[in-house]
């Protein structure tokens, strides 16, 4: 037990933990936007990939830091916008198109970056973002370094939850966005365009999961590997089941999961010797499995999910 | 003039052919654009990647060994779409099938080949089938999305094998490296010619597939996967067991892929290690679409993309392209055959506006 204070006392445990939902925030925010509006949007794993590389390329190439961003959010977008095209305009499968995706953003993005620097061994690295400074509330005792000095992306994030939740339930937009994803005869019987709300959704949301990626190379490392998203996209579509289509709730998803691995990174610290390090490393997998298994029975998933629009079409 | 789009019935066995085979060009022509990103020439890149796949015995055969695999996991993922059970798990399996095959075939049992390499793909085919089944009864009983939880699971997977090989499965004389004891002789699968990789792992692939070709067809089983895959509800109302068909299509699905990892255990490597697969399971989802999910169409797909991979990596030596440009080609064709498949459910229509009025 001592070790479970020491670890949960520790400021650093909390900066940690948040630092590790940023990415997930991003995407669980992007895939509830994508879903809501009724397309299940596989493509976000290469998405997350295709983000961490532009964002990253953009910066190295000379660009500043909030134009790598834009250049990820744009990267993410445009792979929204065939995933759209494919699934929303064609009506295709959701399913095959978001693999093809993933595999697609992935392909470009490791093609570009061996383009780019053929000659590399080792990955060059970025002045990537620091952590900021909150006057008044980063310096308060424990409760500032734990919560309040963290990357500008991390409050980034924050700022797209509130913004996420707010235009879903309090615009007009957010209940078109919504409708559309249950039912979206009744947003067209109101005369607006269900393929266009669906195409804009899934665009915004991609570029949102882009941010995830960028996150990765710009705030918690500052190089681009192989490999690094490494399932952080799916784990983001469990999320969004456990997380019941709603914005809050991902933020607490994301952030339960941060602490949970940022946990067991402090836990294979203290008893890395007895239990390989492997089994630490599985966790977020399972845990994304169990949470899955947990809530499906009483998922609420938007009734239009999966299902392609046609113009005009009755039930 | 305006386009009216009919669907159609059925689309005739030509119309398919042709759109698989209009998919995998139209990648092969699209990748042109990053070759001259890359700044080589597309023809010479096209040529080298033809020559590289095919220019030669040892070409052809290395092609036929890394189409192997594909052949498997492409057959995994056609029999599970087919009954719309999304396996996108075909790697995680392939690798516990692979796992198996190291336990059953290290020195445990003492047979003869003739009886020892049957036994390694049983417990090949049964193992990775299990871990299908896993998610199967996972998405029966909970009703949790088998395609998140498939996808999840690869990763769970390959950290296993790693932690194994690393650890009780090491092989104390590999010098540090992390791998496992090898198979012993008797398990391992013999070659098809003298001094080239290939091995009886391709008649495996073969034999399979022709045995799915003639299931999904001619048996009860076959009937009832493609009702399944058609409607489910309207299965279940004609009486036909719908989750009992469902497991034995997961068990299936995960043991040929699992039959994939023996064949690169007991055929190629000899030994398990972390990196036995670069995606074949992955790969493999993108064979069975651009096979239109049929079984024979899966073997010419699987070589396609064999000779893709195979000729890229012989071209990539030569120009310092990146290699990269094989898995390109790879998602494209995913992605225009998903395109071409609109082509099947639709007939496109020109037509003037006077005739239609």
């Amino acid at each position: 037990m001592d070790v479970l204070f020491d670890i949960l006392g520790s400021a650093n445990f909390w900066a940690a933990a948040i630092r590790i939902a940023t990415p997930l925030i991003f995407g669980v925010l992007g895939a509830l936007i994508c879903e809501r509006a009724g397309v299940l949007n596989l493509g976000i794993e290469g998405i997350f990939v295709a983000g961490a590389m532009a964002g990253w390329l953009a910066v190295y190439l000379g660009a500043g830091l909030w134009g790598g961003v834009l250049i990820a959010a744009l990267a993410g977008a445009l792979f929204g916008l065939l995933h759209a095209l494919l699934t929303v305009i064609l009506g295709l499968s959701q399913h095959v198109s978001g693999i093809g995706i993933t595999l697609l953003a992935t392909s470009v993005s490791y093609f570009t970056y061996r383009t780019a620097l053929p000659d590399v061994s080792s990955p060059p690295r970025i002045a990537a973002f620091q952590p900021v400074s909150i006057p008044g509330l980063s310096d308060l005792p424990f409760i500032g370094p734990a919560l309040f000095q963290q990357t500008p992306l991390t409050f980034l994030a924050l700022v797209f939850v509130a913004l996420v939740a707010l235009v879903l339930y309090r615009t007009p937009l957010g209940l078109a966005i919504r409708a559309v994803g249950d039912n979206p005869a009744s947003v067209e019987a109101q005369g607006l365009s269900v393929m266009g709300l669906r195409v804009g959704a899934v665009v915004v949301g991609s570029a949102l999961m882009a941010l995830g990626g960028a996150f990765l190379t710009m705030s918690a490392f500052d190089a681009f590997f192989f490999g690094m998203v490494n399932g952080r996209g799916w784990i983001c579509i469990a999320l969004v089941v456990f997380a019941s289509w709603q914005p809050g709730k991902a933020l607490l998803g994301a952030l339960l999961f941060g602490a949970f691995d940022a946990f067991q990174i402090r836990l294979q610290a203290q008893i890395g010797q007895v239990v390989p390090g492997q089994v630490f490393l599985m966790m977020p997998y399972l845990l994304s499995i169990v949470a899955l298994i947990l809530v499906a029975r009483r998922a609420d998933y938007p009734r239009a999910l999966l299902q392609p629009w046609t113009k005009g079409q009755r039930h | 003039m305006t386009i009216r789009l009919e669907p159609r019935e059925d689309a005739g066995l030509g119309l398919k052919i042709g759109v698989s085979l209009a998919a995998g060009l139209a990648a092969l022509l699209l990748v042109a654009i990053p070759v001259l990103f890359a700044g080589g020439s597309p023809l010479m890149a096209y040529g080298l990647m033809i020559q590289g796949a095919f220019g030669s015995m040892f070409a052809f055969s290395e092609t036929l060994n890394r189409a192997t695999p594909l052949i498997l996991t492409g057959l995994a993922c056609a029999v599970a779409f087919r009954a719309k059970l999304w396996n996108i798990g075909a790697e995680g399996q392939l690798y516990i099938g692979a796992l198996a095959a190291v336990c059953v075939g290290s020195g445990l049992l003492q047979l003869p080949p003739a009886l020892m390499i049957p036994t390694v793909m049983i417990a090949g085919f049964l193992a990775g089938g299990l871990m299908m089944v896993i998610p199967t009864v996972i998405k029966q009983r909970f009703g949790a999305d088998e395609v998140v939880i498939t996808l999840l699971l690869n990763f769970v997977v390959i950290l296993f094998i790693q932690m194994l090989v690393e650890g009780p499965l090491k092989d104390p004389l590999s010098m540090g490296w992390p791998q496992s004891v090898p198979l012993i002789a008797e398990a391992k699968l013999p070659k098809l010619l003298p001094r080239l990789r290939m091995h009886w792992g391709l008649i495996v692939g073969l034999v399979a597939a022709l045995v799915l070709w003639l299931m999904v067809r001619k048996t009860v089983l076959g009937f009832e996967i493609r009702a399944v895959g058609e409607n489910k509800a309207a299965a279940r109302f004609a009486g036909i067991p719908v989750d009992a068909t469902m497991l034995k299509v997961a068990l299936i699905s995960g043991g040929l892929a699992g039959l994939a990892g023996v064949g690169e255990v007991a055929g190629v490597k000899g030994y398990l290690s972390s990196d036995l697969s670069p995606g074949f399971g992955y790969s493999g989802i993108v064979v069975a679409m651009l096979a239109g999910l049929s079984p024979i169409g899966t073997v010419i797909a699987a070589l396609f993309v064999a000779a893709v991979f195979v000729g890229a990596d012989s071209m990539s030596r030569a120009t310092g392209i990146s290699s990269y440009i094989a898995d390109l080609v790879v998602a494209l064709s995913l992605l225009c055959v998903l395109v071409g498949s609109f082509f099947l459910r639709f007939r496109v229509k020109w037509e003037r506006q006077s005739v239609v009025a």
